[in-house]
């Protein structure tokens, strides 16, 4: 493959277009809702009206307003229609034929859409995931072209090291600072890998990029082998997500047959290929030395680190290991350049940030907006509030790990740095919104539970101390418990959080620590009265 | 040194398939778990046979093979029933309301989560998050889910194809 071949082929794609395109979304949330039969509906009306040469009907990825799903629009005209199913979708092509729909029409400027900034879903809803040629035509692999033709593998460090990113798993580290180390590592064989595994309850970002927008996930591990000097890249996904499995195997093939993946690329002597793995379903394994783990056909249980993955990772080898939303943003940043990125977000925390907006919330879906816009801006101005109006309580980010933000704070600017300040983190991109009916001890017992249950089970804090934790919150919610077991739960969220191995240990009392902080009134009304001593 | 392969553990045209899946990752221990999850796919869990034939194909210890297939939750070493449904306990579900769906399934069935119904008709299993959140809560029924649910109308898509009274 050349760029001119590339070329050629967005040329020919844009010349077979329609001039009207019926986008139709197949994600995992709407595919729930008969997508594929409304789709197949919009197909035979488009047929038996003989409107072949004018309307095409565009297989799509996600849209984000998955609350209102599932979804069909008609960008030319400026519609979109909402809650469509496949007994009303003909009249969805009858009326781009002079005829009139009853399906209800959503607005394309709702402040969901508009308040957004879309970088990494800037493809979703708008390309055929199944098709590489649609990702071509929007000028596809040109920034791999761009990358192995005209920059060294230094500089492509450089612009990432520049561009601000920092890892979108949930930590933050800078992107450019871990390239570099696995590019200055030595060794043989290197490793590209992409941690897909989204294990955090209440989080589907992940699923949506691998589900809308394949090829530029895999065009930027391409990108990250090349500056790190690695050929091969696994991308682990886990068991739970079908559809983002058989899409990644369909964009992997055509990626091969066109030339973009596989030996000399663009006519380089740059090989670089990439194997899927499927996760088998458990949390631990979103922790990189435990997926790496899984991937080698072991236990996915974590082992301390140093060494890094940088130096030895997968079978002893450097290797580079980023979330799937932290290689969905190399493909623009390579494109547009590095100080076009670092011009948005903040000072610390560039970019943009996928969320999955979700819970007790008007307008729930996938929102992708700029770092340091405020939690209250989300939730009121794109989420829309409560659905019955009633007040919101609080914001939980960052799922197990994360914590509970509470209303009069909601002024926080969404930032690594500033969430971490109030006592949670920006974690992956969950964002799950709470009402005042929720009983945060609850909440805090649900998490715990989870960690309890995900604990692979090295390490005797996070093992046993889960446990103990979960106990004693079960004795609090039955309202046998004491201001002494108070004491000895925060006791414990001490000492698992000081002494677990990684990070889901050193994180799991975190919903506990973030609720006692804010809601601890709760927790006191719960405790047996006169019973303190 | 010469690897000798196990035989097939039987005509079974299944085998064949697991056996291609391994020969296409080169028979490497390393391919474990993708094994696993093919022969999964095949019988539907992992018996004891299959696991002893995947352990010697693969030079895997027993031990390890055992461990790995019952540390992750999705494989089962148990068959499970003609119909499979699974409630989605993940945040978003559970803030809406996924305990009380779980609970009207549990009821209705006569089981509880993580068991089969003794006519070997439904197994009724829990997701940690299947990444639906959009369509909280959500119940997956033999694969297919289905979203934005109340308890009943939970409990009414099983009257659909489970003939339980």
């Amino acid at each position: 493959m050349s760029l001119e071949e590339l070329s050629a082929i967005a040329e020919k794609t844009k010349a077979g277009r329609k001039q009207v395109c019926v986008r139709c979304c197949m994600s995992a949330g709407c595919m729930s809702s008969q997508a594929d039969e409304i789709k197949k509906a919009l197909d035979q009306t488009v047929a038996s009206r003989n409107l072949g040469d004018k309307i095409e009907v565009r297989r799509v990825g996600c849209m984000g307003f998955c609350g209102k799903g599932p979804m069909v629009s008609v960008k030319s005209e400026g519609l979109l229609y909402e809650e469509v199913t496949p007994e009303t979708a003909p009249s969805i092509i009858e009326a781009l034929d002079g005829g009139v729909t009853s399906v209800a029409k959503g607005d394309p400027n709702h402040p969901f859409f508009a308040s957004q900034t879309p970088i990494v879903r800037a493809n979703g809803g708008i390309v055929d995931p199944e098709r590489i040629e649609d990702y071509i035509e929007l000028g596809g692999y040109e920034a791999l072209d761009h990358a192995i033709n005209e920059l060294s593998p230094a500089q492509v460090v450089e612009a990432i090291t520049l561009s601000g990113l920092r890892g979108r798993g949930g930590a933050g580290f800078p992107t450019g600072l871990k390239w570099s180390a696995v590019s200055k590592a030595k060794g043989e064989r290197k490793y590209v890998v992409c941690n897909g595994d989204e294990g955090d309850p209440g989080a589907f970002m992940d699923r949506s990029v691998l589900e809308s927008d394949p090829h530029t996930v895999l065009e930027g591990m391409a990108i990250a082998g090349y500056a790190v000097g690695a050929t091969q890249g696994y991308l682990y996904v886990r068991a739970e997500y079908p559809l983002a499995i058989s899409r990644l195997q369909i964009a992997i093939r055509q990626a091969k047959t066109h030339g973009l993946l596989g030996e000399g690329l663009f006519g380089s002597n740059f090989n670089f290929s990439v194997e899927i793995r499927i996760g088998a379903g458990a949390f631990v394994c979103g922790e990189e030395t435990a997926l790496m783990a899984s991937i080698e056909g072991r236990r996915g249980q974590p082992r301390p680190r140093p060494p890094f993955p940088a130096e030895s990772g997968l079978w002893g080898c450097p290797t580079l290991i980023n979330n799937v939303e932290t290689f969905a943003n190399i493909v623009p940043i390579i494109n547009r350049g590095a100080e076009w990125y670092a011009g948005i977000g903040t000072e610390k925390s560039k970019g943009t940030k996928v969320f999955a907006l979700t819970g007790k919330i008007r307008n729930n879906g996938l929102i992708e907006v700029p770092m340091g816009i405020t939690i209250r801006e989300i939730v009121e101005t794109l989420g829309g509030g409560t659905p019955d109006g009633t007040r919101i309580k609080a914001v939980q980010t960052g799922g197990p790990s994360g914590g509970c933000i509470p209303a009069d704070l909601f002024d926080t600017p969404v930032d690594y740095d500033s969430l971490m300040k109030v006592g949670s983190i920006m974690g992956s991109g969950g964002m799950v919104v709470m009402a005042e009916d929720t009983n945060m001890v609850d909440v805090a017992k649900f998490y715990m539970e989870f960690c309890m249950e995900e604990s692979c089970g090295k390490c005797i804090p996070c093992r046993a101390g889960t446990v103990q934790m979960f106990n004693l919150l079960k004795k609090i919610l039955a309202r046998k418990a004491t201001l002494r077991d108070l004491e000895a739960l925060e006791e414990l969220c001490d000492m698992v959080k000081s002494t677990s191995l990684c990070g889901l240990g050193q994180t799991a009392p975190n919903p506990v620590i973030s609720t006692l902080r804010y809601f601890r009134n709760e927790y006191l009304e719960l405790l047996q009265p006169g019973a303190a001593e | 040194m010469k690897v000798i392969k196990p035989p097939l553990p039987s005509q079974d045209k299944r085998w064949k398939i697991i056996d291609a899946k391994m020969r296409k990752l080169g028979y490497e221990p390393n391919a474990l778990i993708e094994t696993l999850h093919t022969v999964q796919q095949a019988f539907g869990f992992l018996d004891t046979d299959a696991l002893k034939w995947v352990s010697k194909s693969l030079r895997v210890p027993p031990s390890k093979v055992y461990g790995v297939a019952t540390f992750y939750n999705f494989f089962t070493l148990k068959p499970g029933g003609a119909h499979t449904c699974v409630v989605c306990l993940g945040t978003a579900c559970y803030v809406k309301g996924a305990a009380q769906i779980l609970a009207a399934i549990e009821t209705f069935a006569g089981i509880k989560s993580g068991e089969t119904t003794p006519d070997k008709q439904l197994s009724l299993l829990t997701a940690r998050c299947i990444g639906a959140c959009g369509i909280a809560p959500t119940v997956v029924y033999d694969g297919a889910p289905a979203g934005r649910l109340t308890p009943e109308q939970a409990v009414d898509k099983m009257k659909g194809y489970l003939h339980v009274a």
